[in-house]
């Protein structure tokens, strides 16, 4: 296996990387702001807290995005779902549509900006039950569940 | 009110129904107990303000907040009644678009609980095979469109599956008693269920109501003076010399085994008395019990995975237990479906064969792991035993020598890493998964493949390194991962038994035949 996405998987939408940036710097602002705080309070020489601080933020909130992106990847076949995602946690995920139970698509107030949204599918497994592949335009998720649900019904006919 | 419209439908459309408005009400008034909270801090907050009208109108907007967030919900909760499926859309923020296939829904459930069954409103869940358990409930409609949706929802199935429910449900009194236990397995059974659980429940019970007790049960002293008064004393027993102690500890020691083994023969013999597992048309029927009995019956297609599993000592012989693993529809507890407590491998066998499970052909088809899996997890204990070492040697003073001591828990752990090796195998037939692990409790799993919901082949960062992998199946109601496999190895598995798992639909295997 190579470090970049296997050639044979399609890769998110670009837009992922924004999004997920956007969220990660979101969800980690109160960590900037605690080390503000602690800055103002003079507890130590100036920038003890908040030079650290602000670097790792920009590591974990700019650099981590577009790397997460590199490693997911997914493989619509025509009677599968191939998941793969993670780097130094690699996860290869497969499952076929004639075993999804029901399918989600989200849509968060970011992803709605960007015009994307997640595609959840639910097994009736107990490892695994269910699948995320985030990060895809809305209309591909869409479509991707049209072509899942169309499935599910040929094969019960 | 139907449409039945073949696009796609956009998450943000506005398509489909809405939920009863009344409901709002229904779930305003049931919700408001969760409100009792956030209300007491607001007024909490306040109270010392000098104003006392504030108090009635905190009270009013946090009311008022909770509906206009309860009527932003509703206005944003759409459910569609399409051809292949029902749609839910929902989310204030988040939105969720959910397509649930009529051929997944198992069940449609409507509820009424008081208060909506006054407004003539009634819950709706449906029911699917779902691992999490989470489907989708309409909170609420009103009792005509639930019982038009169930209606609806019957029918789409009918039409999709008609022979699905036609095999004869008539209760055959002829039932074929596959596995039964006499009175001497059930004693057996229990010799093997030694348990001093007795002591942890009165010491349980002796701490809950010691106050009922008319003296301090933990008062040493006083113990010692009661046995004193009956002609016992500490210095009696100091007197009797060291092999009278021996004597004495010897007495308490086989008393403690046989209230070990009495307690185990008497639990078994409540739970498994008249053990009888019989094969009905239904499935399995299994009755068993003293006091309480019980008669649980699974039906066979339900069945995902069988757990035989034994024990060092009573693998000597022969004996195994038969669970099965099963796709928890009823009770998310009775997953485990013990079909056999104590039986012979032949009598395991024969009880799988009816749900069309076959033991491993012999050892040959099975694999071992691969070594360097174990190996890695041993070197891994050595930095921290390295650390302690040091640590206790500069800052708690201990001398080097003492402290090799800590090398025998890599002793240890070697030993324990290395019988977990020699035990380990998977491997794959044409039909069904073997994965046998543990080398005190034994458990051998074997999944049909066709039951097998979804693969994943899982590395982490030492052993992607090495080329290792793990290959974890989601099986209903169970797992079952195999470890310690070279990449290429679990990548052709994987294709393997997916090319036979594809090829199948979920409820084409699920369905009673």
């Amino acid at each position: 296996m190579t470090d970049d996405t296997p050639p044979e998987l399609s890769p998110l939408d670009p837009a992922f990387i924004i999004t997920s940036r956007i969220a990660t710097a979101l969800g980690l602002l109160p960590f900037v702001v605690g080390a503000g705080v602690l800055e103002f309070a003079k507890l130590a020489p100036p920038g003890t807290f908040l030079v650290p601080v602000l670097l790792a933020y920009a590591f974990v909130a700019y650099t981590v995005p577009a790397r997460k992106y590199r490693h997911w990847g997914y493989d619509m076949g025509t009677d599968r779902l191939r998941v793969v995602r993670g780097y130094l946690f690699y996860r290869d995920t497969i499952v076929p549509f004639g075993r999804i139970q029901h399918i989600d698509v989200d849509q968060g107030p970011i992803d709605r900006r960007y015009g994307l949204a997640k595609l959840t599918v639910h097994t009736a497994g107990n490892h695994n039950s269910t699948v995320v592949l985030p990060g895809l335009a809305h209309t591909d998720a869409l479509a991707m569940r049209e072509a899942i649900r169309a499935a599910i019904r040929q094969d019960v006919l | 009110m139907n449409h039945a419209t073949e696009g796609p439908i956009d998450v943000t459309g506005q398509e489909g129904e809405r939920l009863h408005i009344s409901g709002l009400f229904v779930g305003f008034v049931s919700g408001l107990p969760q409100l009792f909270f956030p209300l007491f801090a607001a007024i909490f907050g306040v109270r010392k303000s000098d104003n006392p009208a504030l108090i009635p109108i905190i009270i009013a907007a946090v009311l008022a907040l909770s509906l206009f967030f309860r009527w932003l919900g509703w206005r944003r909760f759409r459910y569609h009644v399409g051809a292949d499926d029902i749609r839910v859309e929902k989310g204030i923020l988040n939105r969720t678009a959910r397509s649930i296939p009529y051929d997944r829904i198992q069940d449609v459930s409507i509820e009424q609980k008081p208060l909506a069954r006054m407004m003539g409103l009634s819950e709706v869940k449906f029911e699917t095979g779902g691992g999490d358990g989470d489907d989708a409930t309409l909170r609420f409609v009103t009792l005509e469109e639930a019982n038009r949706l169930r209606a609806l929802i019957r029918a789409r199935k009918a039409g999709l599956s008609e022979a699905q429910d036609t095999a004869p449900m008539v209760e055959t009194e002829d039932a074929e008693t596959i596995f039964a236990m006499d009175g001497k397995r059930v004693f057996i059974l229990g010799l093997y269920s030694f348990s001093l659980i007795i002591f942890a429940v009165l010491g349980g019970l002796a701490q809950q109501f010691d106050f009922l007790l008319p003296f301090d049960l933990w008062d040493l002293k006083r113990w010692a003076g009661l046995a004193q008064e009956s002609g016992m004393s500490v210095n009696t027993i100091n007197g009797v010399g060291i092999a009278g102690q021996l004597i004495l500890a010897f007495g308490a020691f086989t008393s403690l085994i046989f209230i070990g083994f009495a307690t185990g023969v008497v639990r078994t013999y409540l739970r498994e008395h008249g053990f009888r597992l019989t094969q009905t048309s239904k499935g399995f029927r299994r009755q068993r019990g003293l006091l309480t009995l019980t008669d649980v019956v699974m039906p066979t297609h339900r069945v995902q995975a069988a757990v035989v599993q034994t024990g060092p000592i009573r693998k000597r012989r022969g004996w195994h237990s038969l669970k099965f693993v099963s796709l928890a529809q009823d009770s998310k507890e009775e997953s485990n479906y013990v079909a056999a407590p104590l039986a012979t491998l032949d009598e395991v066998w024969r009880i799988a064969q009816v749900a069309g499970i076959h033991g491993p052909y012999g050892d040959e088809q099975l694999r071992t792991g691969a070594a360097l899996h174990w190996i890695i997890q041993l070197l891994l204990l050595v930095p921290p035993l390295l650390i302690a070492m040091a640590a206790l040697v500069i800052f708690a003073d201990t001398a080097f020598a003492p402290t090799l001591l800590l090398l025998l828990l890599l002793v240890f752990a070697t030993f324990m890493f290395w019988c977990d090796w020699r035990r380990y195998r998977f491997g794959l037939d044409d039909q069904q998964l073997y994965l046998r692990r543990g080398w005190w409790q034994q458990r051998l799993t074997i999944a049909p493949q066709l039951k097998v919901q979804s693969i994943e082949i899982a590395q982490g960062p030492l052993t992607r390194r090495l080329g290792l992998a793990s290959l974890k199946f989601g099986i209903a109601g169970g797992t079952l991962e195999m470890i310690a496999l070279p990449l290429s190895t679990a990548q052709a598995i994987r294709s393997a038994v997916m090319e036979k798992v594809a090829a199948v639909d979920y409820s084409a295997i699920n369905r009673s035949h």
